[in-house]
């Protein structure tokens, strides 16, 4: 099964001519069918809640305590559509374009076209749902501009755009469990997927309070479980975030595509010390406003470090904006790969400007400056003082980023209204995750990957605002059409029994794994090992990779590995609610994709979008394709050690756009 | 820093529950109050002793997870944030810190200081959404124009993360400010109108219906809601309850 | 939802807690003008108007309707807060070990029940006194009319065993009632749904004055026939 499925005829009317030829399954048979998902973020609750709309019988599942709190929640800037609004040139086209650009040409022309025509349902989507996004005085909706664009398609809700779009998604589901199409399972984790006769049929699910193990059987399942960026340890995702689900799927049989493509965010507030358990993103949408700078003398930077010079003490000549610098046509606002880059690329140079040396500024002067100006003309201030200017361009910005700032403060201890921000890249997205056709099927029939968990759109390199335009994209508009081609051959196969060996080996399988965890009884705190392996992969995996890091990376990892199994410690028992055996599972798993991650990186012998292999970068730095040998989708298949997996190539076929170098300047 | 941590821990929801004791010693005032407890419980897992069970998610502010009852405020003693934003530089050497689990008969533990919130979830149910098919052919975003002032409001009852600190701190266990502001959101947009009476009737029925408790009107839950949820919303619901159940037939 | 269970809802409750107040409210208004006769009138002129009051007061037709209601408002206010109090008791079991109330909400917003309660004691023992004397005990007579203003004057006198004891206490309850007010006034008008950034901090302004200056005059009297009577 690995065939991209890809429809033929022309790129703009693929997707119609596909939802028109695709088999459908009929209300009364819907009725007939059930479809599990795993996960309700927003493809996990746009998918579960549009499923049961059109009939189907749905069980969701999420390891939270409510499917509200799933991590899109989190995504701050926005939300991309090609409407147009602005009337600043936008189309279809444009977003497509944009976004494979973007993803440094890496991802399917078919499914990111698609993903650009679906765009615009999404904002009309949402609003009809009461989704409040921001707007303007005459009452129409406003729009901001993000990174690698040239036009201004971002939908938002202040710095909240994720937790509004998710509210919309898990109303919509709420009001389909209310009707009792939707089983919702909450704190429940998915522990593994059931095969019966080459299709996927079920699930064994955990309860995480009593610790039973669950057997869900269905016709269908899908899995929408987000991205893998906690293998870094520390990233932007939430402590729950994991792999494991789509892991699992992966051991039984589904491909993980193009592991190694993590997306490096540049706007995150820097580490501050050992016991950091996470970090925390500061939009991209900052970015718009913001500049970034680095002092461009040396002796500046050190003084900043020692903490006997402040940022404002640097006088304008004396500051390096170096993404305007570097990149004069995009400046501030270059994708996030080459910003992040970028940033570590002046640091290593020894110019970061906090006590690690890891950090650049992000500086809001001349916003408020300029915002106050502009401000005050529309007051009809006339010859109004410095401070009065400042005021009121700082009463703007509060308007449009006061929750950011506010994060900000409370985090850092210090006032970016008055000085500036400090940041540095930190992990925050993966692009890789389950291969899928253009059904969204995995290489497992009747096994579904939507959202972050899947490979699809985004090539090497994801642009800003588009993660949550993907999201709600396979779960309101593709999913559950394409799902009833797979599900239209199923309409006679009744109830699917979870009373089979199948189901029976699946649970023990589990049952042992928890087992073996639970009586371990070793030293150190799954914490420990879960630290260390994110300072592997952050060395060796993160923004730069070589070969001969890979390679050792690989190696520690190995060895890592069988300390986790032969000296954690997971305390308590299995038949409780035990958020440290959890964890281990998790951590287990992350152990063994950070083996792959680390293996498909060091095959993809060149740079493209968030892969940056040392030993390939252009004279002045920047990332270096090979598209004779590397224009495809790495799909890698389990044989039972993450780097014995089997390598197959899904060649990618540019017909619409020309292939050349990503150029920013 | 070294502190002194007095902890509720309870088995579950039929455990009576007890305050321990815990030092913790070499506490950096740049960690958050979360990282706090991590720090505690890598030192009694590696005692060999049971870790206390949290709940927490994002670590970010947003997700509504974390919920602790910390020197009798909920989230702590600092305003606009939830526990996972409050940092240690909140405090001081040498502190004993008290806490606890939100209390109320909604939300019963599940162990230690994690509760079940989905009460909520039913609340929501009951009638939190806009009955619209997700099948993306609505009008265009563009046709419905919602006055600004009047979005920015929508807006801000919106932005609730369902995290029930506004129970946890009343002092009647109400979920007034929780409710009223999912019944707001909608009752201030246009899309939220056809609804608008049955809404607000089916949510307060469910909201009796879980056990909270009612509203005094201290006005507490405001004060201590980390997203700065106003009693303005409360009003509006008791508005629209009051409208919605005299114009019943 | 039925009609019945808009009755039981929480928020119905809520809607009797205010307009019984807020009746109440305009009841402790009309109750003072008619009390302060005993102090802008004195002597005979003063006893006589006092008593040709509280006659009115008490057989005029509308009047006595108005009485009707407030015994109604009286009765509902407490058996309603009293509900409403066990209900809020229920919904928090276990309290908690540590709780930091006045972080987040005034004492007297915190306490409306036992300030309440005080109320209910004061006024059993109010009526007991002075009510129920006028309606069915054996009352003095002066020119005619029942003579309240006698029975009233010689209560707080420094005369009666427990003239002092009344005034202390008729003081404390008043305080109790000013507290009950400074929350309840504005609050009744939360509890309706009236909130207006315009409106509610003049609503809020004039639910403190009338929360000090009703129960001030109140306490005043019986502090003034006490102190004359020296």
């Amino acid at each position: 099964m690995f065939e991209s499925k890809i429809p033929s005829g022309p790129l703009a009317e693929k997707w119609t001519s596909h939802k028109n030829h695709i088999n459908l399954v009929n209300p009364a048979n819907k009725r007939l069918i059930d479809v599990i998902v795993v996960g309700t973020g927003l493809a996990g609750s746009s998918a579960a809640a549009s499923l049961a709309e059109m009939g189907y019988n749905v069980k969701a599942f999420c390891f939270q305590d409510s499917p509200r709190r799933a991590h899109s929640i989190a995504a701050q800037g926005g939300i991309n559509a090609a409407k147009n609004y602005q009337n600043d040139g936008d189309s279809v086209y444009r977003l497509f374009y944009d976004t494979i650009k973007g993803g440094d040409y890496r991802s399917r022309e078919a499914n990111v076209h698609r993903l650009a025509e679906v765009s615009t349902s999404i904002i009309d989507q949402c609003v009809a749902q009461g989704v409040p996004f921001a707007r303007e005085y005459g009452g129409l909706l406003d729009n901001r501009s993000f990174g690698g664009v040239q036009v201004s398609r971002t939908f938002y809700a202040k710095g909240q755009t994720g937790q509004q779009l998710l509210l919309g998604a898990y109303s919509a589901l709420s009001r389909q469990i209310s009707k009792g199409k939707v089983e919702m399972f909450t704190r429940h984790e998915m522990m593994d997927v059931v095969i019966v006769d080459g299709k996927c049929r079920g699930i064994i699910a955990r309860n995480l309070i009593t610790g039973e193990l669950e057997r869900h059987a269905a016709h269908a399942v899908v899995l929408a479980s987000g991205g893998y960026g906690n293998v870094f340890f520390l990233s932007t995702n939430a402590m729950g975030s994991n792999v494991s689900a789509a892991w699992k799927a992966h051991k039984k049989g589904a491909y993980m595509a193009n592991p190694c493509f993590t997306q490096i965010h540049p706007t995150c507030i820097p580490v501050s010390g050992e016991h950091q358990s996470k970090l925390t993103l500061m939009s991209e949408s900052l970015r718009n406003d913001g500049r970034i700078w680095v002092p461009a003398k040396k002796e500046d930077a050190e003084a900043i470090r020692k903490g006997t010079m402040r940022a404002n003490d640097i006088p304008e000549e004396d500051r390096d904006y170096y993404l305007e610098r570097r990149y004069p046509a995009f400046g501030n606002l270059v994708p996030r790969d080459v910003a992040s880059r970028a940033a570590k690329e002046r640091c290593d140079a020894g110019f970061g400007v906090n006590e690690t040396g890891e950090a650049v500024f992000l500086d809001y002067a001349s916003a408020i400056q300029r915002y106050g100006k502009t401000e005050a003309n529309i007051r009809g201030l006339r010859n109004p003082s410095e401070a009065e200017i400042t005021k009121l361009g700082k009463e703007v910005v509060k308007a449009k980023y006061g929750n950011l700032f506010d994060m900000y403060k409370q985090i850092a201890a210090d006032d970016p209204y008055e000085t500036p921000m400090k940041i540095y890249p930190a992990v925050h997205y993966t692009m890789g995750g389950l291969w899928v056709d253009y059904n969204l099927m995995t290489s497992v029939p009747g096994l579904y990957a939507a959202g972050e968990a899947n490979f699809s759109d985004h090539g090497a390199n994801r642009l800003g605002a588009s993660a949550l335009m993907q999201g709600l994209a396979d779960g309101y508009f593709v999913l559950p059409y394409t799902i009833g081609d797979y599900l239209a051959s199923d309409i006679r196969t009744g109830a699917i029994s979870a009373d089979t060996p199948e189901f029976e080996a699946a649970e023990k399988g589990v049952q042992d794994r928890i087992d073996h965890l639970i009586n371990n009884n070793g030293s150190k705190p799954v914490d420990d090992f879960h630290r260390r392996l994110g300072r592997i992969m952050w060395n060796e995996c993160g923004m730069s990779r070589s070969e001969a890091g890979l390679k050792k990376a690989i190696a520690d990892i190995r060895a890592l590995r069988d300390e986790f199994y032969s000296d954690v410690r997971v305390p308590g028992t299995a038949d409780q609610f035990n958020p440290e055996l959890d964890k281990a599972g998790r951590v287990a798993d992350l152990l063994e994709l950070g083996e792959l991650m680390c293996k498909d990186a060091l095959e993809r012998n060149e740079s493209c979008g968030g892969h940056f292999r040392e030993e390939y970068q252009t004279p002045e730095g920047e990332a270096l394709r090979d598209d004779e040998q590397f224009a495809f989708v790495s799909a890698w298949e389990y044989t039972g050690d993450p780097s014995e997996a089997n390598l197959h190539k899904e060649d990618l076929k540019f017909e619409n756009i020309e292939l050349k170098q990503r150029s920013y300047k | 820093m070294d502190l002194t941590l007095k902890v509720w821990r309870q088995n579950g929801p039929n455990d009576k529950g007890r305050i321990e004791t815990y030092p913790v010693s070499g506490v950096s005032p740049d960690m958050s109050f979360l990282e706090m407890m991590d720090m505690l419980n890598d030192q009694i897992i590696r005692d060999g002793g049971d870790p206390v069970a949290f709940d927490h998610d994002c670590r970010e502010g947003i997700c509504g997870m974390c919920s602790m009852f910390i020197n009798g405020e909920a989230h702590g003693p600092n305003r606009g944030v939830t526990t996972c934003q409050l940092h240690m530089r909140s405090f001081k050497d040498g502190d004993t810190i008290t806490i606890e689990p939100w209390r109320a008969s909604a939300f019963p533990v599940v162990k230690d200081l994690a509760v079940d919130r989905s009460a909520f979830d039913r609340v929501i149910q009951a009638g939190g959404y806009i009955s619209v098919n997700t099948s993306g052919e609505t009008l265009d975003a563009n046709a419905i124009p919602v006055p600004k002032a009047q979005a920015d409001e929508a807006f801000n009852a919106a932005t609730c993360i369902g995290c029930g600190a506004c129970v946890a701190t009343c002092k009647n266990a109400s979920a007034m400010l929780f409710v009223s502001a999912k019944v707001s959101q909608f009752a201030l947009l246009p899309q939220g109108q056809p609804e608008r009476a049955s809404r607000v009737q089916r949510m307060v029925d469910q909201m009796d219906k879980e056990g909270f408790g009612n509203c005094t009107n201290t006005g507490a839950c405001a004060v201590e809601c980390p997203k700065g949820i106003d009693l303005s919303n409360i009003a509006r619901m008791n508005r629209d309850f009051l409208s919605a159940s005299a114009s019943e037939e | 939802m039925s009609n019945t269970g808009i009755l039981k809802s929480s928020l119905a409750k809520k809607y009797v807690m205010a307009l019984t107040g807020l009746f109440l409210c305009l009841f402790l208004a009309g109750h003072l003008a008619g009390n302060l006769q005993l102090l802008l009138k004195t002597g005979e002129a003063g006893q006589q108007a006092f008593n040709e009051y509280a006659e009115f007061m008490t057989t005029f037709p509308l009047v006595k309707l108005l009485s009707y209601l407030t015994y109604a408002s009286v009765l509902f206010h407490v058996i309603d807060g009293i509900v409403l109090s066990m209900q809020n008791r229920k919904a928090r079991p276990v309290g908690y070990v540590k709780e930091n109330g006045a972080a987040n909400a005034k004492w007297s917003s915190r306490n409306m029940g036992i300030l309440g309660t005080i109320i209910l004691v004061f006024l059993v023992s109010h009526m007991q006194t002075f009510w129920y004397k006028m309606h069915f005990g054996a009352m003095p007579m002066h020119n005619g009319l029942k003579d309240l203003h006698t029975v009233v004057v010689e209560f707080f006198s420094p005369d009666n065993s427990i003239g002092l004891i009344a005034v202390v206490g008729y003081v404390l309850a008043q305080a109790a009632l000013a507290f009950h007010l400074s929350h309840g006034f504005q609050s009744g008008f939360q509890s309706l749904g009236f909130r207006h950034a315009k409106y509610t901090p003049v609503i809020e302004k004039a639910g403190m004055t009338f929360a000090l200056l009703v129960p001030a005059l109140f306490a005043a009297i019986p502090v003034f026939l006490y102190i004359t009577q020296l």
